[in-house]
């Protein structure tokens, strides 16, 4: 096993390392003068000068490229343009808010997705299982930014239900001492309920958007895996032996269709780690999104090549921290081993 | 289970039937979704091919009639600058379903020749490929679009080779899996003994075979590249405004939602919703259920 560990984090690095050099390759390799767009589209021929000399532009690309390795291995990031800020320390003021945005996200894709996967499993080919797989293309087929408008529209400006996308909290209200970045969590640590509840209000609608979206694919996995233990001979043993029906759903079925489906819904949360810029624009949640899309609109590269690398490493991270969840819920795999179901 | 006639497959064959159209029938009712997905299809591809010259001028200005609510003389209601909102989702049609489908067929074309390559020749320029590919695959391509656009510059060219970009891994993996189990099969032995180098075989023999899982993966693909331009174009990334395009439709729409005027975000944003799901419901029956 400590060698499977030292194998995959080796694997990891090497793959850390190949998307820093790929971001490099984009920001400072690709046609485009990097200089001319941070200084937008009137800047004199000085003002360029001057900004290759800033940002070490004018070097040979070799020399920028151990510069630009060495910063990054030391986790500088670079400083913004925008803010005069640093990336690494402006991103990770930012991070708990996407985190706590992706968590709820996902956590109500699964607690949606799961019942409606199991459900069109069980029910294969009637009217369920179909209305189930329309579900699912809907929310494969979905944009963020119509969803997340017809939300607003409705449950703020119609009727009411939810405050507007103002962000995390009311413009008025104080946030919680920041202890995990959780507003939800922070608050109930230090038990003020109403904080929570306002919290979790300003949280429905982004999560929502976000959580139909990630839902689609859920059920889909979750069908598919289903369907194919429930077919697999020992569902047809312990029917066989008459065991109840929802017996074998549950028990048989549905702990052996848990790997996969656990697999599909790390990688989601991993591409959901970086923030969604469509859904933190939309909503002002002042998350990583919410600064790439800041600095887009400024063209403050340093700002967003730091967040690119961001979101690569985050997605890194969590697919080890998968590898180990899965031997945890599956004990026949030993780390390393392909399962042979 | 095979079905052909008298090896004893459980299934009866049926002999296709080719008279007056009534073949569709079958594939109505073993596929209805897909159906669906080809009927709206065929009407954005009217609307795409056609509309623009029956409708009014997508960026004339009429400020007198600015956000005037959906009516007979405009089906979709006027926006701000009094532009008729459904001239401009028709011609945006045109521009969206385009760069969808262009983009589909770039990114597997390219895609599926560095899958055969990997795939075929295996060994060192597998690994390196393979690896390659993780590494961009570990950022979500609607990101990896954006900071390509980013970098190339703004124009609807730099869009679609961005898109095409982040989607051109999803095709290498598909077709190296493929190709994988392809060049141990006898035709592949078959081709080398008759004398074919091993590019001909690769390109002429092994990626032909090795193309059908791409081919569902490409009408997906066409449906995802739509909601990532208009995505890009509505956080202003790309093809930019007074062009008419869904996505920079909604975003100029999203500002005048909050006084009551729905349709000129709404609409468009439909558009795009029901055009990605013409081709999700294609693909999704063709056998991309577990993508």
């Amino acid at each position: 096993m400590w060698t499977y560990l030292g194998r995959r984090l080796l694997v990891s690095v090497v793959t850390v390392a190949g998307i820093v050099v790929v971001v490099f390759f984009i920001m400072r390799v690709l046609p485009g003068d990097a200089a001319a767009v941070r200084a937008g589209p009137y800047a004199s021929e000085e003002k360029l000068e001057q900004i290759r000399e800033q940002f070490g532009l004018s070097d040979p690309v070799p020399v920028q490229f151990v510069n630009y390795v060495t910063d990054a291995v030391t986790g500088d990031l670079g400083t913004s343009i925008r803010t005069g800020g640093e990336v690494t320390e402006e991103l990770l003021i930012r991070l708990p808010a996407s985190l706590e945005l992706a968590f709820y996200a996902v956590l109500l894709a699964v607690l949606a997705g799961v019942p409606v996967g199991v459900a069109a499993a069980a029910r294969r080919d009637t009217w369920l299982d179909r209305a189930a797989r329309v579900v699912a293309v809907l929310g494969s087929s979905m944009a963020f930014f119509w969803l997340g408008l017809i939300l607003t529209f409705v449950f703020f400006f119609k009727l009411g239900w939810f405050p507007g996308p103002v962000g995390r909290l009311g413009i008025t209200t104080q946030p919680p001492e920041t202890i995990t970045g959780f507003f939800t969590i922070d608050a109930a640590l230090v038990g003020d309920w109403g904080l929570v509840w306002e919290a979790f209000t300003y949280l429905a609608l982004p999560a929502v958007t976000v959580g139909f979206v990630l839902s689609a694919p859920i059920i889909k996995i979750v069908r598919s895996s289903m369907i194919e233990t429930l077919d697999s001979e020992y569902v047809r043993t312990a029917r066989a032996v008459g065991v109840p029906g929802r017996q074998v759903l549950f028990r048989d079925g549905f702990r052996n269709a848990l790997v996969p489906v656990t697999t599909a819904i790390g990688i989601i949360f991993g591409y959901m780690l970086g923030g969604n810029i469509i859904v933190e624009l939309i909503f002002a949640w002042p998350g990583v999104g919410r600064y790439a899309y800041e600095a887009l609109r400024v063209n403050d590269l340093e700002a967003l090549q730091g967040f690119v690398i961001v979101v690569g490493l985050l997605y890194i991270v969590l697919n080890v921290v998968i590898d180990f969840v899965y031997s945890w819920i599956d004990p026949r795999i030993k780390l390393g081993q392909k399962v042979v179901a | 289970m095979p079905t052909e006639p008298g090896t004893g497959g459980t299934e009866r064959f049926v002999p296709p039937r080719i008279d007056g159209g009534r073949e569709v029938l079958p594939l109505a009712s073993r596929k209805p979704l897909a159906v669906v997905g080809m009927v709206i299809l065929s009407v954005y591809i009217l609307l795409a091919a056609v509309g623009p010259f029956f409708v009014a001028d997508p960026v004339a200005t009429d400020p007198a009639n600015a956000l005037l609510p959906p009516s007979l003389d405009h089906l979709m209601g006027t926006d701000n600058f009094g532009r008729d909102v459904f001239a401009r989702a028709v011609h945006s049609a045109r521009l969206d379903l385009t760069l969808g489908v262009v983009i589909a067929i770039c990114a597997m074309v390219i895609g599926s020749a560095i899958g055969v390559v990997a795939g075929y020749w295996g060994g060192a320029i597998d690994e390196a490929l393979m690896r390659l590919t993780d590494i961009v695959l570990a950022f979500p391509g609607f990101v990896l679009a954006l900071i390509l656009v980013a970098v190339l510059g703004n124009s609807t060219l730099n869009v679609g080779i961005a898109v095409t970009a982040a989607f051109v891994p999803y095709f290498i993996r598909l077709t190296r899996a493929q190709a994988l189990s392809e060049r141990e099969l006898e035709y592949v032995d078959g081709a080398k003994l008759a004398g074919n180098r091993s590019g001909r075989v690769a390109f002429i023999h092994v990626l032909p075979n090795s193309l059908q899982p791409s081919l569902v993966t490409a009408t997906l693909v066409a449906g995802w590249a739509i909601l990532t331009v208009s995505g890009l174009a509505f956080l202003g990334v790309g093809i930019k405004p007074p062009t008419a395009e869904w996505g920079v439709m909604v975003s100029e729409g999203a500002r005048d939602i909050d006084a009551g005027h729905w349709w000129t975000s709404l609409f468009p944003g439909g558009m795009i919703v029901l055009a990605s799901m013409a081709f999700h419901f294609i693909g999704d029956e063709f056998g991309g259920r577990e993508a």
